[in-house]
């Protein structure tokens, strides 16, 4: 086996990383096109409404936080992310089967059985968890301090926010597509600068480890995106 | 509307593994074939080159390769009082679609069932007594034997470039194979696959107990192969996107990288995509089909195509599916139990523990669908059912198959879900757990079965099938004893902190996390015409020039993956067909 180099602490991992990225031009166009990149707050939604699109940047602040180590969801652009799927297929059900009858109340075993389309379970669950924030709370979710948005997202995750059943799917929607924007390839508006890639060490596409299955150290090569960009 | 098409000899519907290798056998008889593919055309160039292929969210989340359940799924329902409800977004199984079908985008892990296996209610019968079967249970003998298929085994695994270590050639125990496997005629055509470092470990401890440690066999290459039909392999570069995915690398074992660039050189093979079969078409005196009617996207019409043999050749769901619209066997009826087709649907009972290491590296991303180290101690053929309180068995494995962040990072008892200790876990375990996995037998019984719903249709304005499935205590207790045999090697492997996920005592049939893709049963295979649908060389009892394929055929099923079984019953009925049939169509039974 060919010897290589390791750097095990997670400095020297990201010191490795920009040292190779310094090298490369591509990926220096790559850091201009996101500092070009427009402000989380000036991203103009092509789903989402305006309050709809402040609801899910203050929800994803708190189900990825910004604080301690690692990125969080509006550092990654998982808002973006968001609101790119609700507006493409994804958000249409266009893979689903959507033909009636519906019984929405089913056992939940038996898996989803809404008749809304994920946009239109976005849409009509956030209206209904801010209006039960100000019911509850005294004000929207994105009014409320961070210690409240967490008790009401965890009120939320326990079924403990009465929602129609139309809408049972919810908080695990939410959960599930910002863990998606999170981890995704930099294409669909999330993961920016492959940060959450960095964070935990997942090399992304560079998808050819012939000389490193078995070997017990850390892999020392940061990761790459589909469109060649190194972090 | 409908337009006819001039006759042919042979079609077959679906061009996935068992359709391209009915077709590459049949084609060399000489006969004239078209294959009926209901999705699109796929090759590794342009659908699964890199690095466009190597797309977590696309692939692994949203299911580009698979079924979209819009043009094609089922009802489910758990108990035949349950109202059964769409399967409308996937879950628990994931069935393919396009040219390959779910041949590209499987593990690869190629196994043999046991012996006992393929007559298991004789074997039952015979070792523990008739009562040892449970009320309810409805397992069947296959009407084969593992020494009539072990050269159609060996076929399967030449053509599609298996990795493995032999355990028992001819009889002779060989040092680091599986010493508990049914004997084969030799060894596997390449050497197996490298091993992480959690199968490291997992081999290490299970000799340390006095197990028997052995590589899985993997249908990712490990080095350059040639196979019969000319066909080349490469070696796996370990990409980690295996399961979900098409190989970007010509490593994996499909239909693309195996059979269809030497069957689309065959002048007498035609195929068309985007051509989803309606019916299979019945003589009047029921006796032969005399064609099928498929809905031709192209051209927005149906078309009546007449063939004098139909093979079906579909997934094994699918293959049901038409059986019952098509009026081919009398469908099962799980209170009166008359009829066969639909009888006898059976899962897998999978179960497994997971290990957290805070100072081991495991680069879970360095992996293969199908390395990995297992032990078949405790296998179906080693356990006494009288004692134990259960039929059935498992392999016990592990081998990491990817390290996919959006699919799940096993994080440790008590991590949340959401929020700053989410954050904190994912960074302070990604890379540092493994698991060590029971894959596990399911039963058959009454009230698993299929048949079509009363309710929900198909954009053609077909019934869907609806299927009826549960778990049940015979497999809940096997897969309790593996657990109480996967926990104390855990413990031995001295982790940080361990956590176990078996089905128990209650438990319920969910249809939203990913279980496995091996659907079986329905269209069993056997010896008696009124308790199977097909006979042994998978021909329908009813109507001798039809031919179905797949897991459908299975009476329940193996503690195994089912494609080693599905691709040697493909053969076997291959070489029945050209050997038996084509010189003088008629029941070969």
């Amino acid at each position: 086996m060919p010897p290589i180099p390791i750097r095990t602490s997670r400095r020297g991992f990201l010191a490795g990383t920009a040292a190779g990225a310094a090298l490369s031009v591509l990926a220096f166009q790559a850091r201009a096109e996101a500092a070009k990149a427009v402000p989380l707050a000036e991203y103009a939604p092509q789903y989402l409404s305006a309050s709809e699109y402040t609801f899910v940047m203050a929800a994803t602040a708190r189900l990825i936080p910004s604080d301690g180590d690692g990125p969080g969801a509006l550092e990654t652009r998982v808002p973006v992310f968001i609101d790119r799927q609700l507006a493409g297929d994804f958000g249409a059900a266009t893979d689903l089967y959507m033909d009636g009858p519906f019984y929405p109340e089913a056992h939940p075993n038996l898996g989803t059985q809404t008749p809304l389309t994920p946009a239109e379970i976005y849409r009509e669950g956030i209206a209904t968890f801010n209006a039960w924030c100000s019911d509850t709370h005294g004000a929207g979710f994105a009014d409320l301090d961070a210690a409240t948005q967490d008790a009401a997202l965890d009120a939320l995750s326990k079924d403990n926010v009465p929602l129609d059943a139309k809408l049972r799917e919810f908080w695990t929607l939410i959960l599930q597509n910002t863990k998606e924007g999170y981890f995704c390839d930099p294409q669909y508006g999330g993961n920016a600068g492959m940060e959450s890639w960095v964070y935990i060490g997942f090399p992304g596409a560079r998808a050819n480890f012939h000389e490193w299955i078995g070997r017990p150290e850390a892999y020392p090569l940061g990761p790459v995106d589909i469109a060649g960009e190194r972090a | 509307m409908a337009r006819t098409d001039p006759k042919k000899d042979v079609v077959i519907i679906g061009l996935g593994w068992t359709g391209a290798i009915l077709g590459m056998e049949l084609a060399q008889e000489g006969v004239d074939i078209l294959a009926l593919e209901r999705g699109s055309d796929r090759a590794t160039v342009p659908d699964f080159q890199y690095p466009e292929v190597i797309d977590e969210l696309k692939y692994g989340i949203r299911f580009g390769f698979m079924q979209k359940p819009r043009k094609s799924t089922l009802t489910i329902r758990r108990t035949l009082d349950e109202v059964a409800q769409p399967y409308r977004r996937l879950g628990s199984f994931l069935p393919g679609d396009g040219v390959g079908g779910a041949g590209i985008h499987w593990n690869g892990q190629t196994w043999r069932p046991m012996e006992v296996e393929l007559r298991l209610k004789s074997y039952v019968e015979e070792t523990f007594g008739a009562a040892t079967i449970p009320d309810g249970m409805t397992i069947q003998d296959w009407g084969v034997s593992y020494d009539e298929m072990e050269p159609h085994f060996d076929r399967f695994e030449y053509m599609a470039g298996i990795a493995g270590k032999a355990g028992n050639i001819k009889g002779e125990i060989q040092a680091g194979g599986n010493p508990f496997e049914a004997p084969r005629s030799r060894d596997y055509p390449m050497p197996p696959m490298k091993q992480g470092v959690d199968a490291q470990m997992f081999a290490r401890t299970a000799s340390a107990m006095g197990l028997h440690p052995f590589p899985r066999p993997a249908a990712n290459a490990t080095q350059a192969y040639l196979n019969e039909y000319g066909m080349q392999l490469g070696p796996c570069n370990y990409c980690g996107f295996c399961e979900r995915y098409g190989c970007l690398n010509y490593s994996k074992s499909s239909p693309q990288t195996c059979i269809l660039d030497a069957l689309k050189r065959m002048p007498n093979f035609s195929y068309k995509v985007n051509s989803e079969v309606l019916k299979i078409e019945l003589a009047e005196d029921r006796k032969t089909a005399t064609g099928v009617t498929y809905f031709d996207e192209a051209a927005q019409e149906e078309v009546f195509q007449p063939a004098d043999l139909v093979i079906v050749a579909a997934y094994s769901l699918h293959n049901v599916h038409l059986m019952l619209l098509s009026g081919i066997g009398a469908p099962w009826d799980p209170v009166q139990q008359t009829g066969t087709t639909g009888k006898n649907y059976s899962y897998q009972m999978t179960g497994g523990t997971s290990l957290f290491f805070k100072d081991v590296v495991f680069n879970p991303f360095a992996a293969a669908g199908s390395s990995g180290i297992s032990i078949d101690d405790y296998a179906i053929s080693r356990i006494d059912f009288a004692k134990e309180g259960f039929i059935g068995g498992s392999y016990i494995t592990a081998g990491i198959s990817n390290g996919q962040p959006i699919r799940g990072i096993p994080l440790p008892k008590g991590t949340p879900s959401w929020g700053a200790g989410w954050k904190q876990g994912i960074g302070d375990w990604y890379g540092h757990a493994m698991s060590i996995g029971s894959h596990g037998s399911n039963m058959a019984y009454r009230d698993c079965c299929l048949d079509l719903d009363p309710t929900y249709t198909d954009r053609h304005g077909r019934p869907l099938m609806r299927m009826t499935f549960n778990w049940k205590d015979n497999d809940i207790r096997m897969t309790q004893f593996m657990r109480s045999k996967i926990e104390p090697m855990a413990e031995a492997m001295q982790p940080d902190s361990w956590q176990s996920s078996y089905k128990a005592e209650g438990a319920q049939y969910d249809v939203r996390p990913y279980q496995t893709t091996h659907n079986v049963g329905g269209a069993i295979m056997g010896a008696d015409p009124k308790t199977s649908s097909l006979n042994r060389y998978l021909q329908a009892w009813g109507q001798h020039n039809v031919f179905v394929m797949g897991a459908s055929a299975f009476p329940q099923n193996i503690q195994y993956n089912p494609t080693g079984m599905v691709g040697a019953l493909a053969y076997w009925a291959a070489d029945a067909i050209r050997k038996d049939y084509l010189p003088n169509p008629r029941p070969l039974v």
